[in-house]
C-alpha cells in the first residue's frame, strides 16, 4: 500500500502534533504550516498529496490557501478540518476547491481514512456537511438554472441522507445494494455539484445561517 | 465529588454583576455538608480545602479586575480628559500666566492667557482679533500682555510658528476691518461694542459646543490648518453676509424690506448660535448609543465567558481526577459555545430542530455518551412531534444506556409533508423479538407513543451491528 504524503496546516502547534500522532502508518507527515504564507510555500516546495487544512487561521485562514495554490494543473488534493460548524465556514471552503471537509473531533482512524480518500480523488463527508449539503439544496422552491448542476439526483440524496445519519461509506453500500466505489462516485458527484453550481441559494444559504 | 452545580449557560439572558455570584456559589459549595463530610479530616481535605479557598480568591481577584477593566472602558473619553486636565492643574494652584512657545501664532500671549482661563486659545485669539478692529483695543492689550508675561522656557530648538493659523486670522481681521471701515462703527461709540462683545460671546458658544474638535484645537497640530481655513472661510463668508445685511439695513432701503431683513439676520443668527448645539447634540447622542451597543456587547460576550467556560474549568480543575466527568464537562462546554457562537438563535420551546438540539443534549448531559446531531430544515413543533421528540429521546436514552456504542448519531429532516428522525448507535445491537413484552422502553416509549400519535417507528437491529430507530411522525398532526 502506497503512503501518503501529508502537509498539515493548522496555526496551533499542539493540534499539529496531536494529528501528528494519531495518524496511521499508511500517511507520512511531511511537513507543517502555521499560516496562509508558510502553507502557500511548502505546498509549492514538498508537493504533498493530501493538505490537511485549517479553516481559520493568521492571514486570510484555508480559503486564502486554497485561493492562490488552486489553479489549473495543481494535483495537490486539500481536506479541510476545522473546530468551526459555522455553514458558511463549510460550504466555504467546498467552494474553494477543498474536497472534504471533517470536524477536529474527528477520530484518527477516521482522519486516516479520510486522507486516503482524498488523496485518492474521491470526496469526504462528514455527517454534518452532508446535513448543510442536503439544507442548502432542499431550501428552495425555485427552479434551477442548470438542472444538471443545480439539484441532487435521488440517489445522491440517499447517498447524503445515510451520511448524515452516521453511516460509513461500506454501510451505505450495503444498504442500498451498490458497490464502496459507487457510494464514492455519488458524494464525488454532489462535491462538483456543490463546487460548481453558482445558484445564489447556495451562497445565500450559508450568509442567513451566520451568526448575527 | 460530584458537583451541584451545572455549568450554566446563560444564553442571551442580561449579564449580571460577575464578582459575587461564582465567588459565592463556589464558597456555598465548599461550605456545603457533602462537601464538608467529604474534606474534614484528612491531609488530603485539607489541601483540597486550601486549593479550593485559593481558586476562590483567584475568581475573586479576576471578576475585580474584570469589573475595574469594564467601568473604565465605560468611559473612555471622559476617564483621559479628565486625566488630562488633572495634569495641567495640578503642578500649583494658581499656575503663573507664561507665554507657551510651541503652537503660537504671534508670540503666544492667547495661547498663555487662554490656558489660564482654560478656555480654547482660539476664542481669545478672534476676540483679540474683534477689539483690534474696535478702536484698535486689541493691539493694545495684545502688547501689554507680550511685554508683561515671561516666555516659556523651552529645551532645544524652539518650534515654529502656526503661519496657516496666522493667515486665517489675518484674513479674518482684514474682512472685519473692511466691515468697519464701511459701516464707520471703528471710529467708536457705543454702537460697536455691541457687535464685538456679541462677537465674542457667539465664539465661546461655537467652541464650547464640539468637545472633539477643541480637543483637536487644543493639540495645535499643523495638520488641522485645512479645516482651520474652513472654518475661516466660512467666517468670513458670514461676516460679509452681515456686512451687506447692515447697509441694506442702513442704506434706506424699503422700510418693509428693511424688517424682513432683519427678521432674517436675526433668525440667521440664532440658527448660528443653536446650530452647533445640535449638530453636537446629534453627534453625542450617536457616539453614546454605538458605545452602549459595543458596551452591552461585551458585557453579554464577557457574562457569558465567565458564567460558562470560566466556570467549567474551574470545575474540571477540581474533578482532575475524575476523567469521566472530566470528559462530561469538557463536552458539554464545548457543545454550549457551540452553539452560542454557530447556531441561529432558536426557541427550543417552539422549533423541532432547536428541540432535537436540547433533547440531545440532556441526554448527552445525562449519561456521558456524544450525541452527534444533525438537522436539516426546521418547522414549528405541533402536538405530534412533541410525542416524536419524546420518542426520540427514549430511543437516545435507550442507545446511551445499553448499547456501548461510543457515540450516537441523531439525524432529523423535515420535509414538506412529514418529519423523520433516526437515531443510529453502533453498539452491541440486540434481537428484537427477544425483548420481553414487558419492557417499556421500546414497545410503549416508541412505537406505542407514535402509533398513538398517528406516527410510525421502525427499530432495525442485529447483535453487533448496532441499532437504528426511525421515528417518522406527520407535520400537520
Amino acid at each position: 500500500m502506497k503512503t501518503v504524503r501529508v502537509l498539515i496546516v493548522d496555526d496551533h502547534r499542539l493540534f499539529r502534533s496531536g494529528v501528528r500522532a494519531e495518524l496511521g502508518p499508511s500517511i507520512q507527515v511531511i511537513g507543517e504550516a502555521d499560516d496562509v504564507d508558510s502553507a502557500v510555500a511548502a505546498i509549492a516546495d514538498l508537493e504533498p498529496d493530501v493538505v490537511l487544512l485549517d479553516v481559520h487561521m493568521p492571514g486570510g485562514g484555508g480559503q486564502e490557501v486554497l485561493k492562490r495554490v488552486l489553479g489549473p494543473g495543481s494535483q495537490v488534493r486539500f481536506l479541510a478540518l476545522s473546530v468551526s460548524d459555522a455553514a458558511e465556514d463549510v460550504i466555504g471552503v467546498i467552494r474553494g476547491g477543498a474536497r472534504g471537509y471533517v470536524t477536529k473531533t474527528i477520530s484518527g482512524a477516521e482522519l486516516t481514512d479520510a486522507i486516503i480518500r482524498v488523496s485518492d480523488g474521491d470526496a469526504v463527508f462528514s455527517p454534518r456537511l452532508a446535513g448543510f449539503v442536503l439544507d442548502a439544496f432542499a431550501s428552495t422552491e425555485a427552479p434551477p438554472i442548470d438542472p444538471e448542476l443545480d439539484s441532487l439526483t435521488q440517489r445522491e440524496r440517499e447517498v447524503l441522507r445515510l451520511i448524515a445519519r452516521g453511516y460509513a461509506y461500506k454501510e451505505i453500500a450495503k444498504e442500498l445494494f451498490i458497490s464502496v466505489k459507487t457510494v464514492e462516485t455519488h458524494v464525488s458527484s454532489v462535491l462538483r455539484k456543490l463546487q460548481l453550481s453558482n445558484r445564489h441559494e447556495l451562497s445565500r444559504w450559508a450568509t442567513a445561517r451566520r451568526l448575527v | 465529588m460530584r458537583t451541584p452545580i451545572r455549568a450554566g449557560f446563560p444564553g442571551r439572558s442580561p449579564p449580571h454583576s460577575p464578582a459575587v455570584p461564582i465567588g459565592s456559589e463556589v464558597r456555598r459549595q465548599k461550605e456545603g455538608p457533602e462537601g464538608r463530610d467529604a474534606l474534614s479530616g484528612t491531609s488530603q481535605g485539607h489541601a483540597l480545602m486550601r486549593a479550593v479557598r485559593r481558586r476562590v480568591t483567584m475568581l475573586a481577584q479576576m471578576s475585580a479586575v474584570t469589573d475595574c477593566v469594564a467601568e473604565m472602558s465605560v468611559i473612555p473619553e471622559v476617564g483621559i480628559r479628565v486625566r488630562e486636565t488633572e495634569v495641567s492643574k495640578a503642578p500649583e494652584a494658581y499656575p503663573r500666566l507664561v507665554r507657551p512657545v510651541k503652537g503660537r501664532v504671534i508670540a503666544g500671549v492667547a495661547q498663555g492667557a487662554a490656558a489660564q482661563l482654560r478656555l480654547d486659545p482660539v476664542v481669545l485669539r478672534l476676540a483679540f482679533v474683534l477689539l483690534t478692529v474696535v478702536d484698535g483695543l486689541g493691539f493694545v492689550a495684545y502688547a501689554a500682555l507680550w511685554m508683561f508675561t515671561p516666555k516659556e522656557q523651552v529645551k532645544g530648538r524652539e518650534p515654529g510658528r502656526d503661519w496657516g493659523q496666522l493667515a486665517a486670522y489675518g484674513v479674518l481681521w482684514l474682512a472685519l476691518a473692511a466691515f468697519g471701515w464701511m459701516t464707520g462703527a471703528s471710529s467708536g461709540g457705543f454702537g460697536t461694542w455691541p457687535i464685538a462683545v456679541g462677537g465674542i460671546g457667539a465664539l465661546i458658544l461655537w467652541q464650547q459646543a464640539d468637545p472633539g474638535r477643541r480637543q483637536r484645537w487644543m493639540t495645535g497640530a499643523v495638520k488641522q490648518v485645512s479645516t482651520t481655513w474652513v472654518r475661516t472661510i466660512i467666517g468670513a463668508l458670514l461676516v460679509a453676509v452681515g456686512a451687506v445685511g447692515f447697509l441694506a439695513a442702513s442704506g434706506e432701503l424699503a422700510k418693509a424690506r428693511t424688517g424682513l431683513v432683519f427678521t432674517a439676520v436675526v433668525v440667521g443668527g440664532i440658527l448660528m448660535i443653536a446650530a452647533p448645539y445640535l449638530a453636537s447634540l446629534v453627534k453625542e447622542l450617536q457616539r453614546e448609543r454605538t458605545e452602549r451597543i459595543r458596551q452591552e456587547e461585551r458585557a453579554e460576550v464577557a457574562a457569558h465567558v465567565h458564567d460558562s467556560v470560566l466556570h467549567t474549568l474551574t470545575l474540571i480543575q477540581r474533578n482532575a481526577s475524575d476523567a469521566r466527568e472530566v470528559t462530561r464537562l469538557a463536552r458539554s462546554q464545548e457543545r454550549e459555545l457551540r452553539n452560542w457562537l454557530y447556531q441561529p438563535k432558536q426557541d427550543a420551546d417552539a422549533t423541532l430542530a432547536a428541540a432535537v438540539r436540547r433533547v440531545a443534549a440532556e441526554e448527552e448531559d445525562a449519561h456521558g455518551v456524544p450525541i452527534e446531531v444533525v438537522c436539516v430544515g426546521d418547522c414549528e413543533l405541533t402536538d405530534g412531534l412533541v410525542a416524536l421528540l419524546h420518542a426520540a429521546r427514549q430511543a437516545m436514552v435507550n442507545a446511551a444506556k445499553y448499547s456501548e456504542s461510543p457515540v450516537i448519531s441523531v439525524y432529523a429532516e423535515v420535509e414538506a409533508d412529514e418529519v423523520t428522525v433516526f437515531v443510529r448507535d453502533r453498539g452491541k445491537g440486540f434481537v428484537l423479538d427477544d425483548v420481553p413484552e414487558d419492557r417499556m422502553g421500546i414497545r410503549q416509549s416508541i412505537i406505542g407513543r407514535m402509533e398513538r400519535h398517528g406516527g410510525s417507528a421502525r427499530v432495525r437491529t442485529e447483535p453487533g451491528d448496532g441499532t437504528e430507530v426511525m421515528l417518522t411522525m406527520k407535520r400537520n398532526t
